[in-house]
This record gives structure tokens, C-alpha cells and sequence, in this order.
């Protein structure tokens, strides 16, 4: 008993320091966000809300996070819709060459970040759409689809395969099952699949910077006011773009966690 | 009788190489109780699947009330399955599930609720109607999924297995439940199992299925009495098995010279060729036992293996000199009458009526 209480308090230590290390670096960006002197240097300075307030006075940064919005919500949609489809296919049919289709739709985000950037700029530009918004919308839904698919499969993996063939026994259409039945099963991870796609896409930052052209995200943003020189300012912005995705990574969690605990249930 | 329902004309059913189903000929009478019983993998649910049009036959007509019915899609047919699995619609409601089928078909909802009500009461289920299925015990879902299928008022209601997941003493009140059910409702039941008491408790008639074919289509009683081949004899099982040589052709009976005797058979309509190979059934529960030879007509000298309590009934498993085994059926108070231990030497006999001759297949 008393060896596994130390062994406790051990591990609990070592999980407060895990935790520690990992966010540490983001506290101390919020601690300074409020901070009145220019410089990180401890001592702090006063308790200040001085750049939060040249934050929200720069019309540049409205329209950066306008703009991360937009792209977060269409790409959440279009990811989702995209892995939906693909997890059902691979649920529902066997066909030749499977598995190179599977590995293919999971293979954007092995790629490094750089170089799909890259591609996705060349290409874009060839096509004649780059530097739009849009431009961002679509290198995002790539980048993020295969984890809706990933999400959504696992749930559609629960699925008594029966459940299908019995809607369609009791006079149910392919469109009506997929309806009544197919995307209710599905719910929890299609709102699971959005929040954590829009947060993905909220986040990213190297192929925003390459494809975006005059339309900076916040990330993008953030890296161009670093640029020039030291400004707390990106302290204020980088705490609001952390407690947005921390948000949706939690609801996405929420989400998959009372389907977890459901599936345990039934 | 009655005019067929449906009728499978020379069904095949191939998954790639793998042959489920080699050649299904018969009929499905209306308002009948047809149950279809094989070992795993003899195709039994492959059949109930096309009837159901969720697998097309390879070759072959399925028709229903005269309709071919082979391009009929499953949603376009009205031959509502109860599933092994269930297959409950885990995010709705009870009644939500039984409404299911009426809301795909158009009915409006006020008619949707009451008629799912109606079901759920006769199923003895009302007060269940708003649970979520994950709340609701084996017994209760079973009831909701035949509720689910019957509120569509088919024809012919097809069953997969359905019992096989409960306990024991649930099954046989389901069976009841199912046996009134039909002859309440008059509808046809096409019943898959792999159970023979569940199958001959309920059926009028049952079909018994081997790789993929059919050995034998009669009622409960033709099928346990006077099976049709070996096949049939060994999966009813409780039936004593003796094979042998025809040594003496009579009018209407047979010697049948084996290693353990001689044994005299009704031949009834089996063709029998002196000096060929030919086997014969005795049913367990027909065979008499005695301590003392009884000196003449169909007996064997046999020792006592072991034992098995079914209830009242004992199964007593013996052997004779030769290896050949014996099953004997009988109450367990008839049993005690004779006090006899492991090992124990003793005479078995039956009436030549008793024996039945198989068809060599």
C-alpha cells in the first residue's frame, strides 16, 4: 500500500511536470500579453491591457482573423463532407486496389508541412488560383480531410453492418437510409470531425503564408508583425488564437468521448 | 393445402468460386409456418438473404405471388427480416424503431404512432416505447424487433436465427410467443435455424439443408421418423444408425445382414438390390431394453457407456461387441426401474415397424 501511494505521488509529479513543460511556453506568452513592458524580461512590469487594445484598434488584424474564420468554417465543412464520403465508401464496398486508395487518402498529412506548401503554391498558381481566400480553403481541406475520414471511419467501424440492410428491408431507399440512419449513427463524429478540422485549419500556418497571398490568416499575420520587430502584441494575438482552438479541440474531444462512453454503454 | 406464396424455380447462388447454394427447388405455402434448418455455412441464410433480395440468386427465379421477383430491390419488396443481430437502430427510441419501416414508406405520423403503440402493446412492450434501445434487456429488444417488422403487415415475415442470443428459458417462451403469433395472424414465417427444437417445436413443415441443398423438405414428425439419407439421419440425430448388406428380399420387408446381426426392415419405398450396401434408422426413443435375451425379432447385446438427463428424459449411450454404438431414449423413471451401473451388459430390441430404411446418397 504504502510503496504504491510514493509510486503515486511519483507519478503524479511526473505528470504536473509533462503538462508544465508542454505549456509553459504558452502561459508565459499570455502572462506577457498583459504585461506593460515591451521587452520579456523578468521582473514584470505593471498589469497592462495596452496591446490587446492595438490589437483590436488594427483594422489588418480584424481582417486576418475574419479571414481565419472564414477558411476554418469552409474548410471544417468541405473536410468533413470529403471524409464522410470516403470513410462510407471504404465501409461499404470492396473494390480493387483498396488499399492503395486508402493509403493514398491518408497520406497528406505524412507529408512535410514545407513542401506541401510548396506544391500547393506551384499548383495553384499553375491553375490560376492562388492567393485567394479560397486558395487556402482548398489546400486546407486536403490537409485536413484525411483526419475527418480517419475520425469518421472509426465510428462507422461500430456499426452493425446489419443496421443498413435493415433499413433497406423495411422499405428504405439507398438516399433515405443514408439519411435516417447512415448520418444519425454518424453524428457524433461528424460534429467531432468538424471542430477538430476547423482547429487544424484555424492553427496551420506554413501553407496559409505560401498560398495566401494578400489574405493573411492570423498565423500568418503573427509571423509578418515578428518579422519587423519584438511586439507584444502577437502575446495578445497568439492567447486568442490558442483559446479558440484549445475550444474546438475540446468540444471536438467532448464529442468523441460521449460516443466512446455510449459504445461502452450499448 | 394451400397455393404456394413463393417459389424458388432452380436457385444458384455462387460468391465467386465458393458455391452457397448448388440448386433450391420448392414451394412456400401461404399462412404456413416453414422453418429452414442446416449445420453452419449449408446456405440457409443465403436463402432467407435472396427471398429478402439482399443477395441475387446466380441462376434461377424467385417469385412471389407470381412475380419474379430476382430485380426487385430489397426497399421495393415487402418481406421484412427479423435479423440475428437484431439490428435495432441504436439512436432511436423503441417505438422510433418500430415507426422505422412506416416512415420510409410515407405513412404520417399520427397513424405511424398508433400503429407502433398497438404493436409494442401486443408485444407487452408499451411501457417500453420511449426508452432508448440500450436500455432495454434481450427479451424486450427481441420483442421490439418483431414489432418493428409485423407493424408492416406483411405477407411473410422472414427470421434469422432470432433466438439465438437469448438464454434458454427465454427461448422457449419467445417460441411461444412466435407459434401464437402466427396463428393469430395467419401470415407466412420463413424461419432460419440451426436448432432443431426450436424448428420442430414450431414449424408445420421444416427443410433441412446440406452444402447447399435441400435433403429432405416434410413435416416435424416425417423428418425425425423416417429420415431421408444419412445426411438427415446423423444432423436430427438421437437416431441409432446401422448399415449393411441386403441379404433377403421379401414382399414388404428386408434382412439386412450387418456386424452386429441381421436385422429385419419395412423396406417401404426405398429400392432395395440384394447384396448391395443398404443403412436403416431406429429412432433412440423407440428402442426397448431388457436384462434377459428376449430371444427373437430385431435385437443387439450391448454395455452401457454412460448417461445423459435431459429432464424426465435419459439418453443412455451404449455399445455392442462390434463398436457399434447405440442411443436409447427414456423417462428417467422407467430407467430406475432396472438399476443399471456403468458397464452394465444389457439386451436392446424394437419392432421392425420402428426401423427405417435411408436412401443411399
Amino acid at each position: 500500500m504504502k510503496q504504491s501511494r510514493s509510486l503515486n505521488v511519483i507519478l503524479g509529479i511526473y505528470v504536473v511536470l509533462v503538462f508544465a513543460f508542454v505549456f509553459a511556453p504558452i502561459i508565459f506568452s499570455m502572462i506577457f500579453s498583459f504585461n506593460s513592458q515591451r521587452f520579456p524580461t523578468i521582473p514584470l512590469g505593471e498589469f497592462s491591457t495596452e496591446w490587446y487594445q492595438k490589437v483590436l484598434a488594427d483594422p489588418d488584424i480584424w481582417k486576418a482573423a475574419r479571414n481565419s474564420l472564414i477558411v476554418s468554417f469552409s474548410t471544417a465543412l468541405i473536410a468533413t463532407f470529403l471524409g464522410f464520403c470516403t470513410a462510407y465508401s471504404d465501409f461499404r464496398y470492396n473494390f480493387r486496389f483498396k488499399g492503395p486508395y486508402l493509403a493514398l487518402i491518408l497520406l497528406p498529412p505524412t507529408i512535410p508541412l514545407i513542401i506541401m506548401a510548396l506544391a500547393m503554391l506551384a499548383w495553384l498558381s499553375k491553375i490560376g488560383m492562388s492567393g485567394q481566400l479560397y486558395s487556402i480553403v482548398i489546400a486546407h481541406s486536403v490537409l485536413t480531410a484525411p483526419f475527418a475520414m480517419a475520425v469518421i471511419r472509426l465510428r462507422l467501424n461500430q456499426m452493425d453492418p446489419d443496421l443498413e440492410s435493415a433499413a433497406w428491408n423495411l422499405g428504405g431507399s439507398e438516399w433515405q437510409t443514408m439519411r435516417h440512419v447512415i448520418v444519425p449513427f454518424c453524428k457524433p463524429a461528424i460534429f467531432s470531425s468538424l471542430f477538430l478540422t476547423a482547429a487544424v485549419s484555424f492553427d496551420e500556418f506554413a501553407v496559409s503564408w505560401f498560398v495566401s497571398g494578400l489574405n493573411s490568416t492570423l498565423p500568418v499575420v503573427v509571423l509578418e508583425i515578428v518579422q519587423g520587430n519584438i511586439d507584444p502584441q502577437v502575446n495578445a494575438i497568439g492567447t486568442f488564437v490558442f483559446l479558440i482552438s484549445m475550444t474546438l479541440v475540446v468540444l471536438a474531444q467532448v464529442f468523441f468521448a460521449s460516443r466512446q462512453m455510449k459504445s461502452i454503454k450499448t | 393445402m394451400s397455393k404456394p406464396l413463393v417459389v424458388f424455380d432452380k436457385i444458384q447462388k455462387h460468391f465467386g468460386t465458393f458455391v452457397a447454394v448448388k440448386e433450391l427447388d420448392f414451394e412456400i405455402r401461404e399462412g404456413e409456418f416453414l422453418a429452414i434448418m442446416g449445420p453452419s455455412g449449408c446456405g440457409k441464410t443465403t436463402t432467407l438473404r435472396m427471398l429478402a433480395g439482399l443477395e441475387a440468386p446466380t441462376q434461377g427465379d424467385i417469385r412471389l405471388n407470381d412475380r419474379v421477383m430476382n430485380d426487385v430491390a430489397p426497399h421495393e419488396r415487402d418481406t421484412p427480416l427479423v435479423w440475428q443481430s437484431l439490428a435495432l437502430f441504436p439512436f432511436l427510441t423503441a417505438r422510433e424503431n418500430v415507426e422505422f419501416g412506416l416512415k420510409m414508406r410515407g405513412v404520417d405520423k399520427a397513424e405511424r404512432k398508433e400503429r407502433a403503440l398497438k404493436w409494442l402493446d401486443k408485444m407487452g412492450i408499451l411501457e417500453f416505447a420511449d426508452r432508448d434501445i440500450s436500455t432495454l434487456s434481450g427479451g424486450q429488444k427481441q420483442r421490439v424487433a418483431l414489432a418493428r417488422s409485423l407493424v408492416m403487415e406483411p405477407q411473410i415475415l422472414l427470421l434469422d436465427e432470432p433466438l439465438s442470443a437469448l438464454d434458454a428459458h427465454l427461448v422457449i417462451r419467445m417460441q411461444a410467443v412466435l407459434t401464437d403469433l402466427q396463428r393469430e395472424l395467419g401470415i407466412t414465417f420463413v424461419y432460419v435455424t440451426h436448432s432443431q427444437s426450436e424448428a420442430f417445436a414450431m414449424a408445420d413443415r421444416v427443410i433441412i439443408m446440406g452444402k447447399g441443398e435441400i435433403a429432405q423438405i416434410g413435416s416435424p414428425k416425417d423428418i425425425y421418423r423416417e429420415p431421408a439419407n444419412q445426411f438427415v439421419a446423423e444432423f436430427v440425430g438421437r437416431n441409432n444408425i446401422l448399415s449393411g448388406k441386403v441379404a433377403l428380399l421379401t414382399n414388404d420387408t428386408a434382412h439386412i445382414a450387418t456386424p452386429s446381426g441381421d436385422f429385419t426392415v419395412p423396406t417401404n419405398e426405398v429400392r432395395l438390390i440384394e447384396g448391395h450396401n443398404a443403412s436403416f434408422v431406429i429412432s433412440a426413443d423407440l428402442v426397448h431394453i431388457s436384462l434377459s435375451d428376449p430371444n427373437d425379432g430385431n435385437k443387439a447385446q450391448c454395455k452401457l457407456i454412460s448417461e445423459e438427463f435431459v429432464g424426465s428424459m435419459v439418453t443412455l449411450f451404449l455399445e455392442d461387441a462390434q463398436g457399434q454404438e447405440f442411443k436409447v431414449q427414456m423417462q428417467e423413471r422407467e430407467l430406475s426401474k432396472f438399476d443399471l451401473k456403468s458397464g452394465a451388459e444389457v439386451w436392446l430390441s424394437w419392432d421392425t415397424a420402428s426401423a427405417h430404411v435411408l436412401n443411399e446418397s
